[in-house]
Order: C-alpha cells, then structure tokens, then sequence
C-alpha cells in the first residue's frame, strides 16, 4: 500500500509517534480515535511497518484481527487505519534527540535537519537484536556471523541468501523461522544450539520449522568456538552443565559458513535516555503507569520499547491504549491518578503497566522467572487466577476487573505466581 | 499385535508441549489419540496424524520494484509431504512491480488446488 508522506512539516504537532511499527502505527490510529488533530508518525526506514514486511510467515493476528495473517498482511491492515485515518506519516527520518518540553529534533532524508514540538509524544521505537559481542562467543571475527533477524531481511526482501550451510545459535522464533526459510530457500541447515534445557520458541515452531525438515534441535549445548579467516569455516560446539559451563572434553566441530544468532532482543531506548526516563532494569523499558504513559507527563511508551512481547497482537492492543492516552492528554482529558503499585513477587520478572489505578479494568501483562504448572496468579488478597501453566517464554496477561479494586485501600499491591 | 503402529507428536497447542501417543488401529482405520491434556491436543493428534497441513510462505524474485522480494503464501493448507516441493515449485517464479497484495501468482501450485497469492502490495521504487 502506498502510504502519502507528508510534504510540509508543521513545526507543532498534537501527538509525535517515534517509530512506525506495530507499536507506532497502532498508537497514531489510537490517538486518532481520542480527538487528537495532527498526528505525526516517523519511522527511519524507507517504509512504515516496522518488522512485519520482513516477517512473510504465517501467524500473526489471530487475537487482533481475529484471522491468522503473515506479516506483511498484517502491516498492510494497520498501515490502512493509518491512512484511513488521514494520519502524517514521515519515513527516512531518524528522531536524533527529544527534550523534556517535548520538542524533537529530526535528521530526514527529505527534510533535512528539522524540529518539531509535540503536544504529546508516544514513543515506539522497538528493539533490536542481541550480538555476537552481547554473549562474547570466542574465536575468530570473519565474516558470515550475524542475527537471525537480519539474515530473515536479507532472504525476504532483499533477495540475499547469508551462506549455504549454517549453525543456529538460539532457540528464539526468529531463529527457528530462519531454519525453515532457508532450508526452504535451498539451504543447508545444520542445527539449532540452545544454551538452556529448554527451547525459547513456541512449541508451534519448533514442530512446524524443525520437525517438519528434520532440523536438529540441541539443547543445553552452545557454541565455544567460531573459525575462520575471511569467512566462517567452522564452529565448535559443547554441552554445558547446570550452571552453564560447556565440558569442552565433550566438544565437536561442525563445518558451516555462516552462524544465525538468535538470542534474544534489547529495547531501543536511547530516546529515552535523552529525557531520563525511569527505566525499569528487569525489562530495560520505561516504568510507565496504566494509561502507558512515562515517568515524564506527557510522554508515552508502548510496544517492545517497554518489554519485549512474543505476539504482535498484544503490541496493537497495549499501543493502542497508550495513543488513546496520549490523545485524550492533548485534548485534556485526564484520568485519575493511579494510586496503586504493583510489586512483582514469587516468581514474577515484571509487570506491565507498574501502577494502576481503582477505576478502571486494566490488562496487566506479565513474565514468570521459571516454568511452573497448575499455579495460581495473586494480586495481593484481593485478585487471585488459577492457571493450568505459566512459562517464561508466554507472556502472561490478566484482564483485572475494577470490582476487586473497589475496596482496596492500600497503596501497593503484591504479585506472586505460586503453586497450588 | 501386527499392524498395530504408535506414533509420536509434540502438541503446539500451548506452551505445555504435550507428548502424544497416536496408535492406529489393526485395520488402519481408526486412530487412538493418548497423552494429551485438553481438548485441542487431542484434536490435534489425530489431525496431524491423519492429514497434516501447513500454509506455505516464501518469496518470489520481483522487478523494478521498492524491495527485490515480493512475499507469497499459499491461499490455504497444503499436504505437509508437498511443503517443500510447493517451495521450490515457485522459487524460479519472477513477476513486475507493481503487485497488489491477493495477487495470484502461481495459480493452482502443483495441483494442490490452492494459489500462491502475493501478501503485500510492491508498489514501483
């Protein structure tokens, strides 16, 4: 779809998105909805999108758009609200810095250096992908080493294949998507190498992308070594014990040209930075409240920026919620402060938002530290869930009815996923 | 018994990862589904064991277009056995932006009865 981009930039907008993915896009139509009038939504790529056009698998939208769509029809869906909604849409353009007084600097391709104020900012910006320097992998630094995410960009809209015989290191689900595209594409894949006892993907993958192609999925094993001079000529893996230390006596080589690196993402939050916004440093996301919004008013957050998500879908509904926060903040309509604080507890990483308030319904999205079956879920003594299961891999979210707030009165709410 | 075969599955209903057991009976009529935990593993057991099918997403070479890759997807489930042979079916197709999304671009793939319909728009660079 061609999406018109903008000729003239004002220099105030109502609402300022920074990022033109599934987080982006969604809070620019939600910020829409809420009355805001002029809408600027930047993304530094040469398309609004983010990673779903390079994403050309089956899967996403079932909770969303109620259908199961790739990637790219999934893009195609929000960027046509976008549009639909007469939205500012600004590509080739990298916000480069953010004041507190919400003003943005931005370096465009077609407008140069500029600055615009913002009546509201939503931030949107993402994650990136961990690297080789990320989990310092010994060995040589030839060429041919590189993340999942990008080898899946260089296949599908490129048109570059990364190699011909190559190693997974990381069972993440870009990871195993790869396995499949490019055993698909004519390649050799040689075999996915996880560090954990468990694999970090869906079980969906790993049968669809792995079992179906006879991938060979080793787990409690990692790389020890990379080789090669120009090129990547080999690697040596090794199991690992308990506490993750490869016996090097057990150790083997294998022969490849190129390694996939999938282990794991990293919020991009040096805009927020810029403006010291408190961090949380279990998600190294913005501490944001129920409305989404940051530790600075005004300031918005939403999608993998705050907490890295495992379905698109839930990056939609949470950004679509933190547009309409940031609309309803521009035209002045404020919510009530929220008066209560969530404390992540027994076997809880962290929750999302970090505060809520008593008059709302709230969806509070969470992550286990380790797996556990038949548990209950406890906000305190006044909201509990049983479930069948809790994995640090699925997202937990818990829609929290006002009704249990009602006559609450303390300021701080305790999380506990305990067994029953 | 003879002609009794047992078969293994992991679920991917749900993060649990269900082990299950499909058993086929004698006549190979019939299958038995164990191991499971709810109702769609169960579900699930049989219809992997008995028709398996995957969408088939790949891409195909595009001309002249914003990106050198125009990504497809097959318009329904194809037979498991024929994923691979769907994906290289089309690997020579080359098409010429512009593309709309819905596009078919292999028509009826192999016989299968379904198409390989473009998935985005590849509007000209």
């Amino acid at each position: 779809m061609i999406t018109p981009e903008v000729r003239q930039l004002a220099p105030r907008y109502d609402v300022v998105v920074s990022g033109a993915g599934p987080a982006g896009m969604a809070a620019a139509v939600g910020a829409r909805e809420r009355g805001a009038e002029r809408i600027l939504l930047i993304d530094r790529e040469r398309e609004a999108g983010g990673i779903l056009w390079q994403c050309i698998h089956h899967g996403f939208g079932l909770h969303h758009f109620g259908e199961e769509l790739t990637g790219p029809e999934y893009a195609e869906r929000c960027l046509r609200q976008v549009t639909d909604g007469g939205i500012d849409v600004l590509t080739d353009t990298y916000v480069y810095d953010i004041s507190p007084d919400r003003t943005l600097t931005l370096m465009s391709g077609s407008h140069g250096m500029r600055q615009v104020r913002a009546g509201a900012v939503v931030l949107a910006m993402g994650a990136r992908e961990r690297t080789r320097g990320a989990i310092r992998i010994p060995g040589e630094r030839p060429a041919g080493v590189l993340t999942a995410g990008l080898a899946q960009k260089f296949v599908n809209m490129m048109g570059l294949l990364p190699g011909r015989r190559v190693v997974i290191l990381g069972s993440g689900d870009i990871g195993l998507i790869m396995a499949r595209r490019l055993t698909l594409e004519g390649v050799e894949v040689l075999g996915v190498f996880e560090i954990m006892p468990y694999a970090n993907g869906l079980n969906r993958n790993i049968v669809q992308c792995l079992h179906d192609f006879d991938i060979p999925l080793s787990l409690s094993t990692t790389v020890v070594d990379i080789r090669g001079r120009e090129r990547v000529e080999g690697v040596t893996v090794a199991p690992v014990d308990q506490a993750l230390r490869p016996d090097m006596s057990r150790a083997h080589d294998i022969a490849c040209d190129t390694v996939l690196l999938s282990i794991g993402l990293i919020p991009e939050n040096e805009l927020s930075r810029r403006i010291d916004l408190r961090l949380d440093p279990v998600t190294s996301g913005p501490v944001v409240n129920s409305t989404m919004e940051t530790s600075i008013g005004g300031v918005f957050a939403c999608g993998n920026v705050v907490h890295i998500h495992d379905l698109v879908d839930f990056v939609s509904q949470e950004s679509l919620l933190a547009g309409r926060a940031a609309g309803d903040y521009v035209t002045g309509r404020r919510p009530p402060a929220d008066n209560i604080r969530l404390l992540p507890g027994d076997n809880v990483a962290y929750c999302v938002p970090h505060t809520l308030s008593t008059d709302r319904e709230h969806v509070v999205y969470m992550r286990v530290r380790k797996p556990m079956e038949k548990c209950t879920i406890r906000f305190g003594d006044v909201f509990s869930v049983k479930v069948r299961y809790v994995f640090p891999a699925e997202m937990v979210n818990i829609t929290m009815k006002p009704k249990f707030l009602e006559n609450f009165h303390g300021d701080s709410l305790r999380v506990d996923v305990v067994q029953r | 018994m003879t002609g009794e075969r047992i078969f293994h599955y992991l679920c991917i209903g749900c993060p649990l990862g269900c082990r299950l057991e499909v058993e086929e009976n004698a006549a190979g009529t019939d299958v038995e589904v164990r191991g499971w935990g709810c109702k769609t593993g169960k579900a699930y057991g049989r219809q992997e064991h008995t028709d398996p099918r995957r969408v088939v997403a790949t891409s195909v070479r595009v001309s002249g277009g914003r990106w050198a890759r125009l990504p497809v997807k097959t318009s329904g489930p194809v037979p498991k056995a024929m994923v691979r042979d769907v994906a290289r079916a089309v690997r020579p197709v080359a098409v010429a932006a512009p593309v709309a999304a819905g596009t078919v671009i292999v028509a009826d793939v192999l016989g299968t009865g379904v198409d390989m319909i473009a998935t985005r728009d590849m509007e000209r660079a």
